[in-house]
């Protein structure tokens, strides 16, 4: 079986500019959909209490509502989670109560009303530590985006290390977008996912750019968008398989994993789709516009690779 | 051409079976256990103690599996769930406080892989079920305390050295002093420096040109104040956790402040919080010492003003309700040695207005008995009632006599505990059920399991004998993974599951690199010999490259990750270093295992090769393949 049977080189970077404007308006929607409805902060990072209850039977939520609404703790929401018989019930902060009182009288409260009522989960995280584990979370996107760029920049060069950045966070900002247009709750694990993806997908980069410079060594009377062209059309059939068994996977936790783990399986599918077509098609095109020449990745290499590259010529 | 070092082959073969050693433990089921383990230091866990067990569950007729003596204490396997509570009920009588008899999961591994270290992964409280929190010492409020006690302190010495001041107060944590004439507040100043080295005075004066003093501590005595109420209050959870039960607790301090507390496997949560989350408070009471007040007491009928309570060793003793002096009232208390008898001795010392109170109450009992009472959420506890021998002034007081080292630690400890703690909140916590533990270890084996199904029919489908080697390759990275994250006892959470899935999703990568680049070496004309060195060296560097990167986003993850998202970034990492071992090192051994030995290999098995109908039409082709130093 092969599934991938390229005549020749797909011109990719012909249309290197509509790419570009495609990507910028994803970027831009994503960015506008965070900045109007912004991202659906879990617990996590707002801080406040998620309690899991679950009952021998289905959840009769004007029940549970109404046994909550007797303790008078203001605002609250109650919702089914994964099953039917399964309530996830969020309260907010509140200034001067304390907290770790509150699950307990809520458990109660319910089991006054329903005596199955069983609690599964239990997470509360103060405002403080909210607030701590959001910087703590910013700072590591930090650092793996120069960590990637100083790696980039001392294996490939500048350009490439500049080029697979933009394109990776340019994933990074669109996962974003679709956690705050869908308003899905944005927790740790989906950051975790988050970084995740960025280092996933500047591997992709790293494969593109491998092969754009191995191209610029072998095709030495091609342009560069040729070799550009040649190299992303080479590497696309492991792109897509690689991917696409990743995404196997993904999707198997995705169904199998939960729904712990569903927005978590969520944001790598997201990121993986985007991972493609950004490390293939904007990566590149940035490298192009960058003006990556030749004589920037050949030369560093030439005393080593000289003698392969003189049985090389034609 | 292909064929592989032997020296290569031993490596594969040592990591396979060192793998397989430290992998297998997690085959095996838990089983349900009781764990007895000492919960004072001064008693020991030894093998009469295992008699005892052993007979205590002979005596209550309880069959058990086997149990084991080790250094966290002795442990008891049991059938099922309901002989477990069983025995712990019965071994709990038995033993009584001196010991912790708690419920565990223990794995029903051989004795001699766990002799081996080859114990299971530790599986993280969302796993198992448990209690996480964090609480946050209230920095603020212990130098408020400390405060406090110097304003006391300052006081007194302010009338004992006859220095003429207009008030003494606190403010925030600095103490405030004011004076009417310059002359005297130099004097107080010199004074005040000379007795507390730790304070730190300077001159300011008010508005309206009042002349003040303000003593705030000097940071190096803040810090040490602030170190000693974390530790304190370490100590104090520590020993409330004990009174709980729990196999395996983890308390530990976390950045200046913080406590984070784990209890694997409670159930009863919200006991859980409530024992954790009690205040102390320590009183000084006289005892009554009414002839047959105790007899009366017993028989329920509690003289007037008094109240019955225990002792340590639940002794029945009759205290008057009328409290001398309160725990804040006293400064440090240390356990240490009488200097005259060197017998085992707790010495506390009292701030000034205590020390006043003290030496009144001792003038006028002395023979008497006075009780020092612990009283937590209600529940109070007679620590040691000791009779008074003589009037003692100076706020320097000394228990002393019949009682042990142990005994004198444990004292000392308990009036700090109710003393001395600086107020602590819970700003974290993560409760999981033990029944949505389950169900989360199901799921994530799920989640691993089908993704690997369904990825490993689609490689041996599309690259046929090369999908094999590659499967197999995957294989052997679960397995390594799996055995060094049960060597190294990393924890695994629900997110770290789903990252073993991830990375055997990601490891494939490296196979299909190698794959691709071996079929394209086909494609443009090599030979099946040259095409598996070229493919295997060329995807070499870009896997090296692309691994380098996703490491760095896992290490990012593990150190700024807390909780579940490191569990994720511990098992990415691992995964990461264990697939280029394997889809590198593993899958090449076997390939030249199948076709390293043939000196004429016609074709590989890795699937159709497309070939383009004419070569030239591909404008890499023409220059890359014959530049292949092609030979077999």
């Amino acid at each position: 079986m092969e599934f991938f049977r390229f005549r020749r080189d797909i011109p990719f970077m012909r249309h290197a500019l509509v790419f570009n404007v495609v990507s910028l308006i994803t970027f831009l929607a994503a960015v506008l959909f965070l900045a109007t409805r912004g991202l659906n902060l879990g617990v996590d990072f707002r801080g406040g209490t998620v309690i899991e209850v679950t009952y021998a039977h289905a959840v009769d939520f004007g029940r549970v509502r109404a046994a909550i609404d007797k303790l008078s703790l203001g605002e609250y929401s109650a919702q089914s989670f994964g099953a039917s018989d399964t309530a996830l019930i969020r309260l907010p902060l509140k200034e001067g109560l304390s907290t770790a009182q509150l699950s307990d009288r809520v458990m109660n409260a319910l089991k006054a009303d329903d005596p199955s009522a069983t609690q599964k989960r239990v997470e509360f995280v103060g405002p403080q530590v909210g607030k701590e584990l959001y910087e703590n979370g910013a700072l590591a996107l930090l650092l793996v985006s120069l960590g990637i760029v100083a790696y980039l920049a001392l294996r490939f060069e500048w350009r490439f290390a500049i080029a697979a950045i933009v394109a990776n966070l340019h994933d990074v900002v669109i996962i974003l977008g679709f956690f705050a247009f869908f308003q899905w709750e944005f927790s740790l694990p989906v950051l975790a996912a988050v970084l995740a993806v960025l280092g996933y997908s500047v591997n992709e980069s790293v494969v593109i750019a491998d092969r754009i410079r191995e191209n610029f060594r072998k095709m030495r009377k091609a342009t560069v968008m040729h070799v550009i062209d040649n190299a992303i059309t080479s590497t696309m059939s492991r792109t897509i398989i690689t991917h696409g068994c990743t995404l196997l996977m993904v999707l198997s936790i995705f169904f199998f994993g939960g729904e712990t783990l569903h927005h978590f399986a969520l944001a790598l599918a997201i990121g993986i789709c985007f991972g493609i077509y950004s490390s293939a098609l904007v990566m590149a095109a940035l490298v192009m516009w960058l003006g990556v020449s030749r004589e920037d990745l050949v030369k560093p290499d030439r005393r080593k690779t000289g003698p392969e590259g003189e049985k090389i010529l034609p | 051409m292909n064929r592989y070092p032997v020296w290569k082959y031993v490596v594969i073969g040592l990591a396979l079976a060192v793998g397989l050693l430290y992998a297998v433990p997690n085959l095996f089921p838990e089983v349900p256990a009781v764990q007895v383990s000492s919960s004072k230091s001064g008693i020991k866990v030894d093998s009469a103690l295992l008699a005892t067990v052993e007979e205590a569950l002979k005596g209550a007729g309880i069959a058990y599996r086997g149990d084991a003596l080790d250094p966290t204490g002795v442990k008891v396997r049991f059938a099922d769930p309901d002989t477990q509570l069983k025995a712990k009920d019965v071994l709990q009588q038995k033993l009584g406080d001196n010991y912790i008899v708690a419920l565990n999961l223990l794995s029903s591994s051989p004795q001699w892989l766990a002799s081996l270290g080859a114990l299971p992964m530790y599986l993280g409280l969302d796993l198992r079920g448990g209690v996480y929190f964090m609480l946050q010492v209230d920095m603020k409020g212990a130098l408020d305390k400390a405060a406090d006690r110097y304003t006391t302190d300052i006081r007194s010495l302010m009338r004992e050295k006859k220095v003429q001041y207009g008030g003494v107060s606190r403010e925030q944590s600095n103490v405030v002093l004011r004076f009417s004439s310059g002359e005297e507040r130099n004097k107080a100043r010199i004074e005040i420096e000379k007795a507390f080295p730790d304070l730190q005075v300077r001159e300011q004066d008010g508005t309206g040109g009042e002349l003040r003093l303000v003593a705030g501590l000097k940071p190096e005595a803040q810090k040490r104040i602030q170190d000693g109420a974390v530790q304190q209050n370490i100590t104090i959870l520590r020993n409330r956790v004990n009174e709980l039960g729990v196999a395996e607790p983890i308390i530990q301090q976390q950045g200046a402040d913080r406590v984070v507390v784990q209890l694997p496997g409670v159930q009863d949560t919200a006991r859980a919080k409530d024992i954790l989350g009690r205040t102390a408070t320590l009183e000084i009471r006289m005892v009554n010492d009414d002839p047959g007040a105790i007899d009366a007491a017993r028989g329920g009928n509690v003289p007037l003003g008094s109240d019955l309570f225990q002792d340590r060793n639940g002794e029945p003793i009759v205290v008057r309700r009328q409290v001398v002096l309160t725990g804040d009232r006293i400064n440090d208390a240390q356990s240490g040695f009488d200097s005259r008898t060197n017998e085992p001795a707790v010495h506390v010392n009292l701030d000034g207005t205590g020390a006043r109170i003290f030496k009144e109450i001792t003038r006028e009992n002395v023979g008497k008995r006075m009780a020092i009472v612990l009283v937590e959420k209600g529940k109070a506890e007679v620590i040691t009632a000791p009779v008074i021998r003589e009037e003692i002034g100076g706020g320097r007081v000394q228990i002393s006599g019949r009682m042990s080292t142990r005994e004198a630690n444990d004292i000392s400890l308990l009036m700090r505990a109710g003393a001395l703690a600086a107020p602590m909140e819970i700003v974290e916590e993560r409760t999981v059920g033990p029944s949505l533990g389950k169900e989360n270890i199901q799921k994530g084996f799920d989640s691993v399991m089908y993704g690997f199904c369904a990825l490993a029919v689609f490689i041996c489908v599309y690259y046929l004998l090369m999908g094999v080697i590659s499967t197999i390759a995957l294989c052997v990275n679960l397995l390594l993974l799996v055995a060094i994250l049960s060597m190294l006892q990393a924890t695994l959470t629900l997110p770290g599951m789903a990252a073993i899935a991830l990375t055997l999703g990601m490891a494939i990568d490296a196979n299909v690199l190698i794959n691709e680049r071996i079929r394209e070496e086909l494609r443009w004309g090599a030979t099946p010999h040259a095409a598996i060195q070229a493919g295997y060296e060329r995807a070499w560097g870009t896997i090296l490259d692309s691994n380098v990167t996703t490491l760095i986003a896992g290490i990012a993850l593990l150190a700024f990750g807390t909780g579940p998202v490191r569990g994720f970034a511990v098992v990415h990492c691992l995964g990461i270093l264990t697939s280029m071992f394997s889809a590198v090192f593993v899958s090449r051994g076997i390939v030249a295992l199948i076709y390293g030995g043939r000196k004429k290999l016609d074709r590989i098995s890795i699937g159709q090769v497309w070939r383009p109908a004419g070569t030239a039409t591909a404008p890499a082709a023409a220059s890359a393949s014959p530049g292949k130093p092609v030979k077999t």
